[in-house]
């Protein structure tokens, strides 16, 4: 490949290197929180590519912009969701008496 | 000059992302974690796409930098360390080696497909239809409103789904108080939320109108007003509701309602979600406001969290 | 108007009305299920072909609806299921004191959200469009399992969170590569180089994931046994068929002619492990809602062993309404056997297997409800679980493939197991236990699920016919065989 098309493709490619260095954070770190971090990393880079793949002469072709934009907005609703759950599992653990180590016994 | 921009940007993205990731401290992961949303809202920008790096900065560095922080001090608070845990050295071998491959193999993809807005010209063509200038206002509220029209049920949805986590006893309380506690800093932020929701109001509404044509919207307002009610809530200039509040219930509907109601009524004269020509832009404008409005409540008690018991809190 | 539209605005709605009307939420299923059945119906006998571009704006940039035949099998399915769990749901989900009231106030919207998401996924052909339904779906079910366990919950929602971006970088590089996310233009445009096989791979991988087909099954049993009977009722029946109707639309339309055959066998075999290993644990499980999640996880097989016998068959219409219809009655089963189960567990105060004796005299109806979806979960005759079994295994035998066939076989024989042991429980010991007897619709709903999986057996025909409305030009055929015979 030529310098000229690494250079086009600049930001898509971050965007993938974004994608797998998020994943890797999410396999290998153990903190729900640092892996809903993580997701978001992935997220960012997967926009990174629709919207880099977009970019036309001038400007960036408003459909992909349009994507991202609704990607942006689901992906914060999700992490809000994720660590209103994350912050109540740490609660209840703390009032069930047990450690935060020790995962609460799941069964109903 | 580009070029070099770019490469620096792009490196600085990729080193904020790993600190973020991988660093040891999560309060300083955070902190990388905004710095690196801000980069990407440089780059959104360098990309020319203005709205996205509107909506990147404010939603996906902002709020979701302050989630993380409330949520680390509430662990905090309960003694809960968040530390980057000692992952087994052979799965961080084997993820480091599958990541590597994976990246490649996605790497070689995207080289492989051609950059190009190849959509601009279809998008501007049908632009004159409903009178607006900014395309991706013009693709979001029209073109593909029928992704924004669900999109806003997920924002309320999320805020639903926080809400069902409500502990034993605290419905309908309202969530933990973000006033601060040193009344000093409260006596700051209390000017300050004051002298800022105004800001915020005049400033939320005026990205949405020229949203119509050049950069801005209904999410990047509706954060931006969120900011504004979260600020006032932490100087105590304003108290959270109680989550029965009826009065609370209708600004969180009114935006998704009026969506859908206007989108039924598009029905009933010919399609679901068409404008009838020529109130186009009206229509647009109007489910802009109230949407930026209700997005913005919403986003606030995402943040805020769910229902607590009275006195408990950071 | 157009039940296209409407099956989607009407559930959220009913959302909106659900959060206005706080406490008095559970009322709205009073309107909303006459209201959604009869949308159901209409959509059942709108003419073929009908489809429309949302706002009538054009492809590649619009979103297109259409009725086809999935469509029209399965969102009166899903309507059934979710009148009959909000039936159930009542009273479990009213205004009482304490944390029962926060529940009572985000149960129902999130019900109506869940229902709206579920049809936009069916009648849409927008893979974003779909991403964001899956979304809403997935919102709901994460805080639906949550109220049972919150560290299922969150598990479960990490893992579905990556499913979902999984299926986004996919679109990410359809949307770039070919400049349209439209099923039916990919259908034309795709052409089988990286980038493609690139996007189809994640996005079925995510999807998989999503749609919990093993080895990526380790969530799904203690998120689904661990949430109330409801909730569980949903989540095994509608909630994991979304991810498998998208998987459809992407393998049997949108990519068609660019998926080989080793990739089809590799999804029909992790289908068959999937029957084997699901049927196994379930007999091994000591708790009555772990062995009905396990069911899933094995009856979720046999929709991924189709996969192979639809693309290899010479007449794909018959093993494409066997998945469909497989599809349809185990949601009905499934949503049956969950809420009974859930009747027969509180009555007893217990949740293993060995706590239902003698319940068969003290609670016949449920116990007759559980029965009932037992058939045809083990795909006995007559019913809709047998009717797709049947086709299947006819289309593996006409096939010569004896790998997919003896799978079906065994499977059925495990699923006779399985099920029998909870029932020869019930139906064990001289003594009745005393009960509390249950309000009539919670009785009722199980009841009426179960009966309509068995009643499917008897409509074969019909469904086969429904099954072939619109079908993607890789399945369509026509229909021969008769089942039941």
């Amino acid at each position: 490949m030529t310098v000229p098309a690494v250079l086009g493709h600049l930001f898509p490619l971050t965007g993938a290197v974004l994608v797998g260095l998020g994943l890797c954070g999410f396999i290998t770190l153990r903190h729900p929180l640092r892996q809903l971090l993580a997701v978001n990393v992935i997220g960012a880079g997967i926009f990174l590519i629709l919207g880099g793949l977009g970019r036309g002469e001038g400007v960036t072709d408003p459909y992909p912009q349009a994507l991202v934009i609704t990607g942006i907005v689901v992906s914060v609703a999700l992490t809000a969701l994720g660590t209103a759950m994350i912050a109540r599992l740490s609660e209840d653990r703390r009032a069930a008496g047990s450690g935060p180590d020790q995962p609460k016994d799941q069964d109903p | 000059m580009t070029a070099t921009f770019e490469l620096i940007l792009c490196v600085m993205i990729l080193g904020t992302a790993c600190v973020a990731l991988f660093v040891r401290d999560f309060l300083t992961a955070i902190a990388f974690f905004v710095v690196f949303g801000n980069l990407l809202g440089l780059a959104w920008l360098a990309m020319g796409a203005v709205n996205v790096a509107l909506a990147e900065i404010a939603i996906g560095a902002g709020v979701t930098g302050v989630l993380l922080v409330l949520t680390r001090s509430r662990l905090l608070a309960l003694g809960e360390e968040i530390a980057c845990g000692p992952a087994r050295p052979w799965l961080r071998l084997g993820a480091a080696a599958a990541c590597s491959a994976f990246t490649t193999l996605l790497a070689a993809a995207v080289l492989s497909i051609a950059p190009g807005d190849d959509l601009a010209p279809v998008v501007d063509g049908l632009m004159p239809r409903i009178g607006l200038d900014n395309p991706v206002t013009g693709v979001l509220m029209a073109f593909r409103a029928y992704d924004t029209l669900l999109e806003s049920f997920v924002l309320l949805g999320a805020l639903v789904a926080v809400w069902s986590l409500a502990p034993p006893a605290a419905w309908p309380q309202p969530p933990v108080a973000l006033r601060m506690a040193d009344p000093a800093a409260l006596n700051v932020a209390g000017s300050f939320g004051r002298l800022l929701l105004p800001v915020a109001l005049v400033m939320a509404a005026y990205l949405v109108w020229v949203g119509s044509d050049r950069p801005g919207g209904a999410f990047q307002g509706g954060t931006v007003l969120a900011g504004g009610f979260l600020l006032a809530a932490m100087g105590g200039a304003i108290g959270l509701p109680r989550s029965d509040d009826p009065r609370l219930r209708w600004a969180l509907v009114a935006g998704p309602l009026v969506f859908l109601a206007i989108g039924l009524a598009g029905a009933a004269t010919g399609r679901f979600l068409a404008y009838p020509d020529g109130t186009a832009k009206a229509l647009i404008v109007t489910i802009e406001y109230v949407l930026a409005f209700s997005i913005g409540v919403t986003l606030a008690l995402l943040v805020a969290g769910p229902p607590a018991r009275a006195g408990t809190g950071p | 108007m157009s039940p296209l539209d409407l099956l989607v605005a009407a559930p959220l709605a009913f959302m909106v009305a659900a959060l206005v009307a706080g406490q008095g939420g559970r009322w709205l299923i009073l309107a909303a299920g006459p209201v959604m059945l009869a949308l159901s119906a209409w959509l059942v006998v709108l003419p073929p072909g009908v489809a429309h571009l949302v706002g009538d704006w054009d492809l590649p940039l619009g979103i297109l609806l259409r009725a086809d035949g999935v469509a029209r099998l399965l969102v009166p399915a899903t309507s059934a299921c979710f009148v009959a769990v909000a039936l159930y749901a009542w009273h479990e989900f009213s205004p009482k004191a304490g944390a029962e009231t926060a529940r009572a106030h985000t149960f129902w919207p999130m019900l109506y959200l869940m229902w709206g998401g579920s049809n936009a996924g069916y009648l849409t052909t927008d893979l974003f469009n779909l991403y964001v339904t899956i979304e809403m779906v997935s919102l709901a079910a994460v805080a639906m399992a949550a109220m049972g366990s919150l560290a299922a919950g969150l598990q479960y929602f990490l893992i579905a969170l990556v499913g979902s971006l999984a299926y986004l970088l996919g679109v990410a590089l359809l949307a770039s590569h070919y400049d349209t996310v439209d099923a039916t233009l990919l259908a034309v445009r795709a052409r089988p180089d990286l980038p493609t096989l690139m996007a189809i791979t994640v996005m079925t991988a995510g999807l998989l994931v999503k749609t919990a087909l093993f080895p990526l099954h380790g969530w799904l049993p203690p998120a689904h046994a661990a949430a109330p009977a409801p909730a569980s009722a949903l989540l095994s029946a509608v909630v994991i068929k979304l991810g498998f109707v998208i998987l459809l639309r992407l393998w049997f339309e949108a990519f068609a002619e660019i998926i080989r055959p080793a990739a089809m066998d590799l999804l029909g075999g992790m289908g068959a492990l999937a029957i084997l290993y699901g049927s196994v644990q379930a007999i091994r499980q000591e708790r009555l809602k772990l062995l009905v999640a396990y069911s899933t996880v094995a009856q979720l097989g046999y929709l991924f062993l189709a996969f192979p016998l639809i693309a290899n068959a010479q007449n794909p219409a018959e093993p494409w309404a066997a998945v469909l219809v497989h599809a349809v009655s185990h949601m009905l089963a499934k949503a049956a056997m969950f809420l009974a189960a859930g009747l027969m567990l509180k009555a007893v105060a217990g949740d293993r297997i060995s706590d239902l004796a003698g319940l068969a005299r003290a609670m016949p109806l449920s116990v007759t409800a559980f029965a009932l979806a037992a058939i045809s979960l083990a795909g006995l005759p007559p019913s809709g679980g047998f009717t797709a079994k049947f086709l299947l295994l006819h289309a593996a035998i006409e096939q010569g493939r004896v790998v997919p066939a003896a799978v079906l076989v065994i499977g059925g024989l495990l699923g006779a197991v399985y099920l029998f042991r909870p029932l020869s429980v019930a139906f064990s010991g001289s003594a009745a236990p005393a009960v509390r007897a249950e309000a009539p619709l919670r009785v009722a709903a199980p009841l009426a699920l179960a009966s309509l999986a068995i009643a499917l057996g008897f409509a074969g025909m019909t469904l086969i016919e429904l099954s072939s409305v619109a079908a993607p030009p890789a399945v369509a055929g026509p229909v021969q065989a008769e089942p039941g015979r």
